[in-house]
């Protein structure tokens, strides 16, 4: 077609319909956008290509490995005892879960008991690190949606979280506090006393945050109604964890499969309504509350007894042994320098983290490094349900999105 | 938590209604249960123990591959299923070879769970395992031109140079 031709043909009528005064608008035109890799609001590294048409949102793309570190393919590398220091990297805001999922997987293969006392110290420490992850998921939340005082306010009460895991496991994260049979050391003097206060007043501080959020005009109108999906997608989806919990399903492994203990303790699930954004908010909130009874519960009734097992074949005997002890020296030698066999197998164990189930599936080929070692990341399983949540809503929505999906990058892309 | 009879008793009804020959091993292990079903049979028997009216398993947990070199067949892809009525999990294993698994004699369970997309598309990133059926398989972590399949045992660890792939082929080894 000659292009004097196809100028022609090009009509400007329905450009011009709406400039006359008629009621029709122009169909809007599709364009896509990159949002990411390196964007603040994302949580992370996580880059999504947006189809959208004027501000409204309809389709979303997420894609990730942009922080694929390969740790599944290092711990095969590892010694057991050794690839504890990996798993806790993955999910970086939790690593108290990756660190018990891993180690108990291990304990399973190994049919080994761990003592009651460790048990309770592994649930008081990792309800602390669901205190704390939800904290500065609460902090960044409220940032994307633009109340920049909850942030300071998270962040601060997270770090008496973090001071409290620098007493007891020497580092403010990734502690390496759980060890396979136990937990690496007893509680230092005072800690208890530390860990009552903080539970105490953080009661206090969450009524705070709600004054702060609830009545909050900005921040109501942004959550309620939006990103409703239904509770049957989310299932398909494989979602679990607070946002599932927010469509009214009371699904939480501590109380359905209870593990650690966790069946002494006194503790609700809360749940929502219609699972909108509104509802994944208040649930975390009301988590928090209960994570506190919890560890009020399990610091005040601390069994007494060993905190690790006494079994010299898995764990490293006490420091004092050393000195007097021929046996206790060749164990630890052993075990520095080989680490322990474990007998072939394989197991997959389940927990609820902040986000969802967690899940850990570990292959043992019968020498002293694991053959395989899987993380089901509830970030990564989750992050599936994001195009059904933003979908046909407006791209501000979309950030509000993520924000209340909580996907951790360093999970997702493992 | 299912027991050594209770997973003879599913066994068995998978055998009965799905066939004779999908059922290849029946694995009670530290407390876990795990049927080993033959890959060509896999979604069947997905789809059976999701929709069964008895027992269901709803939800699709974790879908993964795995790499049990040196025995045969190889690669081995895991189906952790939940009962949500029971409260039971149950573990799905089938084991293919790795010619078997490049040629695609899995199918995929992305129409049973849509949970499987991103984990299928895993599995085959890290293990090559092609999905018999799955609408968009393609890498996810590893960049789309990646060569090899980084999980198997066979794949070295260490002494791969960071690669931004796009500009090798123009100017190759420009990172040294």
């Amino acid at each position: 077609m000659p292009y004097r031709e196809r100028e022609e043909s090009v009509t400007l009528e329905r450009m011009e319909a709406p400039l006359a005064g008629t009621e029709v608008e122009p169909d809007a035109e599709l364009f896509t956008v990159n949002m990411g890799p390196h964007h603040p609001a994302t949580h992370g590294v996580l880059r999504l290509l947006c189809t959208l048409e004027g501000e409204v949102v309809r389709d979303v793309v997420p894609l990730i490995g942009y922080v694929h570190t390969g740790i599944e393919k290092s711990c095969e590398d590892q010694q057991y005892w050794k690839a504890i220091t990996f798993v806790e990297r993955m999910d970086y805001l939790a690593y108290y879960f990756n660190a018990y999922a891993y180690c108990s997987a291990v304990e399973r293969l190994l049919d080994e008991e761990v003592p009651r006392r460790a048990q309770y110290l592994r649930v008081v420490h990792m309800e602390l690190n669901r205190i704390a992850s939800h904290l500065f998921w609460l902090g960044t939340s409220a940032l994307d949606l633009g109340a920049i005082t909850m942030l300071w306010w998270a962040l601060r009460d997270r770090d008496t979280i973090l001071d409290l895991f620098e007493m007891s496991g020497g580092q403010r994260l990734h502690p390496r506090y759980f060890q396979v049979g136990g937990v690496m050391e007893d509680l230092p003097p005072g800690w208890a006393a530390k860990c009552l206060d903080f539970t105490k007043n953080m009661v206090a501080r969450i009524d705070q945050y709600e004054a702060l959020l609830n009545e909050n005009q900005i921040f109501i109108e942004r959550l309620r109604d939006v990103g409703i999906v239904p509770q049957e997608r989310l299932r398909s989806l494989g979602v679990s964890g607070p946002l599932m919990r927010a469509t009214g399903d009371p699904w939480d492994l501590r109380k359905t499969m209870p593990y650690s203990s966790y069946e002494d303790f006194d503790f609700k699930i809360p749940v929502g309504t219609i699972g909108d954004h509104y509802d994944r908010y208040r649930v975390r909130i009301a988590e928090m509350r209960e994570s506190l009874k919890i560890i009020e519960q399990a610091v005040e009734g601390m069994p007494e007894g060993p905190f690790i097992t006494p079994n010299r074949k898995v764990a490293l005997p006490p420091r004092h042994e050393l000195a007097t002890s021929m046996e206790a020296l060749i164990h630890h030698f052993k075990l520095v320098t080989e680490g322990f066999r474990v007998p072939p197998g394989e197991v997959y164990e389940a927990i609820e983290s902040p986000r969802g189930e967690l899940g850990c599936f570990v292959v043992a080929d019968g020498s002293s490094k694991p053959a395989r070692v899987h993380m089901r990341d509830p970030s990564f399983v989750n992050l599936q349900c994001l195009p059904d949540m933003a979908r046909d809503e407006l791209i501000a929505d979309l950030i509000a999105g993520i924000a209340m999906l909580d996907p951790i990058l360093g999970g997702i892309d493992r | 938590m299912i027991d050594a009879t209770g997973l003879e008793l599913i066994a068995r009804s998978v055998r009965q209604a799905v066939g004779e020959g999908t059922v290849r091993d029946t694995i009670h292990a530290h407390g876990q249960a795990t049927l080993d079903v033959a890959p060509e049979s896999a979604r069947n028997v997905l789809g059976f123990l999701r929709d069964h009216a008895d027992e269901p398993f709803d939800f699709l947990a974790s879908l993964h591959g795995c790499d049990y070199f040196p025995a045969e067949p190889r690669l081995a892809v895991h189906y952790q299923l939940l009962s949500t009525e029971r409260r039971e999990r149950l573990g799905v294993r089938t084991r293919l070879t790795v010619e078997a698994a490049e040629a695609g004699t899995l199918p995929t369970v992305t129409d049973l769970w849509a949970t499987a997309d991103f984990q299928e598309k895993e599995t085959f990133d890290f293990f090559g395992v092609r999905f018999d059926g799955h609408e968009d398989l393609r890498r996810l972590h590893m960049p789309e031109d990646y060569e090899g399949h980084p999980q198997r045992r066979d794949f070295p660890i260490g002494g791969e140079p960071v690669l931004y792939t796009f500009n090798e082929h123009t100017t190759p080894r420009w990172y040294e």
